[in-house]
């Protein structure tokens, strides 16, 4: 866990940082390994309890594997009215897996959210942090398609 | 010394008392469940509520003393907010003797919410006693909202748990109702006297050791009035 090291060091192994530190941790591995936690507990000097609540309140942490790509479907009440469930299901049957869960070769996890503020856009669905708006079916396969085009391109350059 | 009034008595207190500490240290009872001598406060519960001058509704056991301020821990809007409070916690967890024997005392008689029997009213006792008595650290508050619980990290068993059994002594939940007639209502039978009666009258027919209530001797006996009620003082004056 050389990188988590580093992370810590970048912000000093100090109580009040820990939040910084595991933003960076999730950042860099998609999700906050168990050992990464361990690691910043013993470091930081904190109870690992302390850590495990707070990795558990906020939801932008994960501790399960999330994908290269994370999409989130949004499910506020403008989305939910114009069709955002069947985008749900479309996604289920192209990535073959259900909401909350990971693609078996980590290349894309899927979620649900409720309102990302864009009701005018609705349907929603943003992919690594960008806005699809007004989104359909045929639209998600193509985006889809072309971010598994893309993965061989992003290894290379890696 | 700061100078305030209670429940109109005027008194000085040290600077940093809290208004709970106060009230005790005049015999004013007022009720907890998340307070502890021996543990930081924490103001979950909201048992210990009493009314300040303003009519603001505040936790007596997380605010200090403040000069000229005049507090209230029986008025009748705190003894309806406390009732309200035992009502809500009952519905959480009907299994425990604390929160029976505080509906008991408070006169509280019935549930109007749906019942959950959580077992566990996040009072966040075991969590402060595992981390500022035992100095463990083992157990705390994961996730949020209506998915909050106490656990340890990741569920599994805790390295820093030393089995100290702490926060089963402190946990005020833990403790089972009376297992008498009415053990399976979600109000139980309301003994006037929590502590059964009958252990130093009828040694071996204590509830506890067999049939509850079978003697009869604890069982709904007229309630005494709540001695800082307000109609107290007008039937005071009628007697």
């Amino acid at each position: 866990m050389r990188e988590v090291e580093a992370i810590i060091e970048r912000y000093g192994a100090e109580r009040r940082h820990v939040i910084a530190i595991l933003q960076d941790i999730q950042a860099r591995f998609h999700y906050l390994p168990r050992e990464a936690l361990l690691e910043v507990a013993a470091r930081v000097r904190i109870p690992l309890i302390d850590l495990y609540s707070i990795a558990t309140f906020y939801n932008c942490f994960s501790l399960i594997p999330r994908g290269e790509h994370v999409i989130r479907v949004c499910l506020g009440t403008a989305c939910h009215l114009k069709g955002g469930t069947r985008l749900v299901e479309a996604l289920e049957r192209e990535l073959g897996v259900r909401q909350g869960e990971m693609t078996a070769d980590g290349q894309f996890s899927f979620e649900t959210v409720r309102c990302v503020g864009a009701c005018a856009l609705a349907p929603l669905v943003l992919i690594d942090g960008r806005y699809y708006p007004k989104m359909t079916q045929r639209k998600l396969t193509q985006v889809l398609a072309r971010l598994r085009r893309a993965r061989p391109a992003a290894e290379v350059a890696r | 010394m700061t100078r305030l009034s209670l429940n109109g008595i005027e008194v000085d207190l040290e600077e940093g008392t809290t208004l709970l500490e106060a009230a005790q240290h005049l015999g004013i009872e007022i009720p907890t469940l998340c307070f502890h001598q021996g543990l930081s406060a924490y103001g979950a519960c909201r048992l210990c509520v009493v009314e300040l001058g303003d009519g603001r509704l505040v936790s007596a056991c997380t605010y200090p003393v403040q000069e000229g301020l005049r507090v209230r821990t029986h008025s009748p809007r705190v003894l309806r907010a406390r009732r309200m409070l035992i009502e809500l916690l009952l519905s959480i967890c009907p299994s425990s003797k604390r929160i029976q024997d505080l509906a008991a005392a408070h006169q509280v008689e019935r549930v109007r919410f749906s019942v959950r029997d959580e077992r566990c009213i996040l009072c966040g006792l075991c969590v402060r006693m595992c981390a500022e008595q035992m100095m463990a650290h083992a157990i705390g508050f994961v996730n949020r909202g209506y998915r909050r619980r106490i656990t340890t990290p990741f569920d599994l068993p805790s390295d820093v748990c030393r089995r100290c059994g702490g926060c089963l002594y402190i946990c005020p939940v833990c403790e089972l109702r009376c297992q008498g007639p009415e053990a399976t209502s979600i109000v139980c039978g309301a003994c006037v006297t929590p502590a059964p009666t009958c252990p130093p009258v009828y040694g071996d027919l204590a509830c506890y050791m067999g049939a509850a209530g079978e003697c009869g001797t604890c069982v709904r006996e007229p309630r005494t009035p709540d001695p800082h009620s307000s109609d107290l003082r007008g039937r005071r004056e009628s007697l």
